[in-house]
């Protein structure tokens, strides 16, 4: 690793160092150290570790070590069939499953060639979009945490709880969904579940606006990230940052808008961009995605049809329970898909979708088989990791805490 | 279509001596070639003004197991200026398995190149930084590839050292 140089150091800590008349820059140049950050600190959101070298208190180098909760999912992907796979993909970003489960069916369903209901859709983008405001909500609140305000966590948690709420009526689960199915969602909406969305959006404006009365006009939060962890736009390209952290650098990029999938083109909705790049702009580009996707449950409700919820494939699609108590036919569906998996023509697709994190990709490889030949998933947490070495250097050791809340990673994404 | 003739067209201009193998599923476009020329076209790819394939998303590799050449490395490219993905795909063989690294083209090839030495052990050249992503530094199988058992292998990944 290279010695410390004047360029290496942030100008407002080179500003501070030298402003301190009793230390220069080549006596710190005395004092380094490696510093050993995790895999068990609180503030690495799950298990990631950080090997930091340490100049007095400033980071002159950084290597991340992953791996901690690797669970060898791509392996397992290939040992199952398509049905059985859609469980483990709660466990990809835990803290946004269906959105994972809705970009794993739709990586199926376009190596299959299955086209979805229309109302199926919408109610993909509704579970899909709550997802991202859960996810988004605990970022911000731990992210706060990190740098010192613990009221703006349970707050934000307080909002969550609400959505694990609808998702406990909306499929019987709080945390782990599994709520697609190949073809459709595993049941239809009920109809407090619908209202629950409703009165949930019409009220997450005001209560987010009093999290963040909290936090925009505290001067501490704010001098913390302001400047804080910069990337450029060049840099966050090349770095393949996808998702609000791009968007943070000023690249107006949402694959929602890019490359529409389910119904997103009927749909109107802005793209939160900020030019700074800093820790501060990524926090706000998250609380602007809040609302937009408010914005877009919103009109999914009003333009949410009435129909199947299924498609009318019975060799590839699960029938229902009660059809396959009494009916032959689905059940020799049912017996087959399950034993046999539905099994693809052979051919690879890559089909990506912007989830809470940035783009989550899957990359299926079919032999015609019922399980895949090779499923690669392109975590988003993988990716922005890769970057904290760049986005530390120069800074204080407090501030890789607040720059990591902020890139908001999932270890369960980003070891697999 | 437009979009996929002008990159036809222009790999063709830029690179006469290159094989390219074009195909297409579900509508995306995939080209195959051979793997000595894998950085320049990625070069030219990101660099050419009228295509800006900025952004590679994932760069992974396929086992076909009992294929003579064992290995395809599949590339995903985005461009934000087409709104287009592009997969790029060589062919590795085991008795020779490496391939150029393309860490110098986009920085995040650099854990994604890592991710898939581990996995499927094949080697990037001119690699910044070629250790195991998930696995552990003494872990001696590939653990993605075909002939890796589900269950692993017992005794293959040791306690650590007091």
């Amino acid at each position: 690793m290279d010695r410390l140089t004047k360029d290496d150091v942030h100008p407002k800590i080179l500003q501070r160092l030298l402003e301190d008349s009793d230390i220069t820059i080549e006596d710190a140049l005395e004092n380094e150290m490696i510093l050993n950050m995790g895999p068990q600190h609180p503030a690495t959101h799950g298990v990631l570790r950080l090997l930091l070298r340490l100049d007095g208190e400033t980071v002159i180098g950084c290597v991340p070590d992953v791996g901690y909760l690797h669970r060898g999912y791509e392996k397992m992907a290939e040992n199952m069939s398509y049905y059985e796979y859609i469980p483990h993909t709660d466990r990809l970003d835990y803290i946004s499953p269906t959105a994972n489960n809705v970009a794993w069916v739709l990586a199926v369903e376009k190596l299959a060639g299955i086209e979805v209901p229309i109302r199926a859709q919408y109610i993909r983008m509704m579970i899909a979009e709550l997802a991202r405001i859960a996810s988004h909500l605990v970022a911000i609140g731990s992210f706060a945490m990190d740098v010192g305000a613990l009221t703006v966590f349970l707050w934000t948690l307080r909002e969550r709880e609400k959505i694990m709420d609808i998702w406990d009526i909306l499929c019987g689960a709080r945390f782990t969904n599994s709520y697609t199915r190949i073809g459709g969602v595993a049941n239809d909406t009920p109809p407090e579940s619908l209202k629950l969305v409703k009165k949930f959006i019409d009220e997450i404006d005001d209560n987010l606006s009093e999290c963040e009365s909290l936090l925009n006009t505290n001067r501490i939060f704010i001098e913390r990230l302001d400047g804080i962890g910069v990337i450029s736009k060049e840099d966050a390209l090349s770095y393949g940052f996808t998702g609000p952290n791009l968007r943070a650098s000023g690249v107006e990029f949402d694959l929602r808008r890019a490359t529409p999938y389910l119904q997103y083109d009927k749909i109107d909705f802005k793209i939160p961009t900020y030019k700074e790049g800093d820790c501060l702009a990524r926090y706000f580009v998250r609380a602007d995605e809040v609302r937009e996707s408010a914005k877009i449950i919103k009109q999914v409700l009003q333009l949410m049809p009435q129909g199947e919820i299924k498609a009318n494939l019975p060799k590839q699609v699960l029938p229902g329970k009660t059809e396959v108590y009494s009916k032959m036919e689905e059940l020799i569906h049912d017996f087959m898909i399950v034993n046999f998996g539905i099994n693809p023509p052979a051919g690879e697709i890559y089909s990506a979708v912007e989830n809470s994190k940035g783009e989550l990709g899957f990359y299926l490889v079919s032999k015609g088989e019922g399980h895949p030949w090779k499923c690669k998933i392109r975590s988003p947490s993988f990716i922005h990791i890769q970057a904290l070495p760049h986005l530390v250097k120069g800074h204080m050791v407090s501030d890789v805490v607040a720059i990591i809340g902020s890139i908001d990673p999932i270890m369960g994404e980003a070891d697999k | 279509m437009e979009l996929k003739e002008l990159i036809q067209q222009k790999l063709i201009e830029n690179f006469p001596e290159v094989e390219f193998d074009y195909s297409e599923y579900r509508n995306e476009l995939n080209i195959k070639f051979d793997k000595k020329f894998i950085k320049q076209v990625c070069t030219f790819l990101k660099d050419e003004n009228d295509l800006q394939f900025l952004l590679c998303e994932d760069i992974t590799a396929v086992d076909w197991a009992i294929r003579k050449n064992r290995f395809t490395v599949v590339y995903h490219i985005f461009s934000l200026k087409h709104n287009f993905r592009l997969a790029l795909k060589a062919d590795v063989d085991e008795a020779d398995c490496n391939i150029d690294s393309v860490s110098s083209v986009w920085k995040t090839s650099d854990w994604q190149e890592r991710e898939c030495y581990d996995m499927y052990g094949i080697k990037f050249n001119n690699h910044p930084d070629l250790r195991r992503i998930y696995m552990p530094e003494e872990f001696e199988y590939f653990p993605l590839r075909k002939d890796f058992p589900l269950l692993g292998i017992p005794g293959s990944l040791p306690l650590p050292k007091k």
